[in-house]
């Protein structure tokens, strides 16, 4: 579960940066949008697989 | 003197919002940590100062002061501010700077409470004070620079044509998203409280001890926040007295709709209105409006509220259900994402072309610094010093254990002893 918090965490990261690549690099508003949309995605699912990592494993309930 | 009366009188309003947060999550509590979880915000609150005055406020800097800067693709961003340590930077004949620090050491007592609610029951005082230091040190004047003091995120409107930059009055990024977002990586690094989730994963009910100081520290909360989103709009956003005005008017109307829509959704979930759940519908809306209150308009407000109040009742099931994360006073819904809504809310609301992309940028970089920062700095403190108190401690209580005293001496507290086996 380590490797999934750390994967977590630089998805994050990568996220984060690429957001504010989108303004530096880009110059119509609706392309910063989208990219920058794009960024929160990818920082979204960095904080998924890190919440991901916290969800502990349970019994199955017998039938 | 006139002119440093108004914002001085609406920041000392803003501990009142501290002494809400207090009695709410205490409230939300179980008796035996009762003393135990007022005392840890007050530690939080002392020691979220004390490390801000000796190292944060270097970094938030003065206003108007040099600070340190990049260059990117021809622009400059601001990421620290340039002041120097033990708040040296800071003059007797500067009243707006003396005034901002007054407002920002408030601040980061507030943000320093929300943690210490989303590892309450089970939080080592020693460790929640190392944690507090951090946070207050090291991650908040870095988001309260960016935002408040000038640094890249406000700079977006003036560097990139985005709107006004990064809105944010009343601290509903700087304070509540980031507080939020600890509070979310405390809780996954201490673990749920012992019988919360079955071992099939169902969560069990823990009720606090006490839904009347909730919905006490509930109405002092807003008084609070009034001061709150007040002094952020004179200080930082040049408030004249209308927009002051409205921006009371604001945060009353958002309030009141907050609790009103979360009440009428627990009544309709599950069949009688929620007490708690209300408290927090109206936390949650003051969350929410804190980012807008003094540029939109009264309809907006109420919707900011209305929405708030009915996400959060979703919010807390998804965090417990879902994510399975225990947070005993909902401070994670409430505070992260309340504060998420609300600055998406300024960018619908507040004119400007950009506008919602620059809150969009603020919220992902809210995210993207403060939890990898915290998770992997607390992640390390707790393989030092370990964070949750051990099971016999937790079961006991957080007040014998920790304090040596309860809160409620009088009063039996672990109802368990006394049933039949």
């Amino acid at each position: 579960m380590i490797e999934l918090r750390i994967a977590g965490i630089l998805l994050m990261l990568a996220g984060w940066m690429l957001m504010l690549a989108a303004v530096v690099m880009l110059n119509s508003l609706p392309a910063r949008t989208g990219f920058a949309s794009a960024g929160l995605a990818v920082e979204i699912l960095g904080l998924a697989l890190l919440a991901g990592a916290h969800i502990p494993k349970r019994k199955k309930r017998d039938a | 003197m006139p002119e440093i009366a108004l914002p001085l009188f609406l920041c000392l309003l803003i501990p009142l919002a501290l002494v809400g947060m207090a009695l709410i999550n205490t409230g939300l509590n179980r008796s035996r940590n009762a003393a135990h979880s007022v005392l840890s915000s007050l530690c939080a609150a002392s020691v979220a100062v004390l490390a801000f005055v000796i190292v944060g406020s270097a970094i938030s800097g003065v206003a108007g002061e040099p600070a340190h800067t990049i260059s990117i693709a021809g622009r400059a961003w601001g990421w620290a501010g340039g002041g120097a340590l033990f708040a040296r930077s800071f003059h007797v004949t500067d009243w707006h700077g003396l005034l901002a620090l007054i407002f920002q050491l408030f601040a980061v007592s507030l943000a320093a409470q929300i943690p210490v609610a989303g590892g309450a029951e089970r939080w080592r005082l020693t460790a929640t004070c190392l944690s507090t230091g951090f946070l207050a040190a090291l991650v908040f004047p870095f988001v309260d620079f960016w935002i408040w003091g000038g640094g890249f995120l406000s700079q977006l409107g003036s560097n990139y044509g985005l709107g006004n930059g990064f809105v944010d009055a009343g601290g509903a990024g700087v304070i509540q998203l980031t507080g939020g977002l600890t509070a979310l990586v405390m809780a996954w690094l201490l673990g749920a409280r012992q019988g919360k989730f079955t071992g099939e994963g169902v969560p069990l009910a823990m009720p606090g001890h006490n839904a009347m100081i909730v919905l006490v520290g509930s109405l002092l909360a807003l008084v609070g926040w009034m001061g709150l989103i007040g002094a952020g709009a004179v200080l930082f956003y040049n408030a004249g007295p209308g927009m002051l005005l409205m921006a009371v008017i604001n945060t009353l109307v958002a309030a009141s709709g907050g609790a009103l829509s979360a009440l009428l959704t627990t009544r309709t979930r599950f069949g009688k209105p929620d007490a708690s759940l209300t408290a927090n519908g109206w936390v949650c809306a003051l969350v929410a409006v804190s980012a807008s209150a003094p540029f939109v308009k009264i309809p907006e407000a109420l919707l900011i509220g209305l929405v708030a109040g009915v996400v959060v009742v979703f919010a807390i099931e998804v965090v417990e259900l879902r994510m399975q994360v225990d947070d005993p006073a909902g401070a994670i819904s409430v505070h992260a994402v309340g504060g998420v809504w609300g600055l998406l809310a300024a960018g619908m609301f507040v004119s400007g072309q950009g506008q919602f992309l620059a809150q969009l940028i603020g919220v992902g970089t809210v995210i993207g610094f403060v939890v990898p920062l915290a998770y992997v700095v607390n992640y390390g403190m707790n393989r030092v010093v370990p964070h949750r108190v051990d099971p016999a401690g937790e079961r006991q209580g957080l007040d014998l254990h920790e304090l040596g005293a309860g809160a409620y001496p009088e009063f039996v507290t672990h109802r368990e002893d006394f049933l039949r086996r």
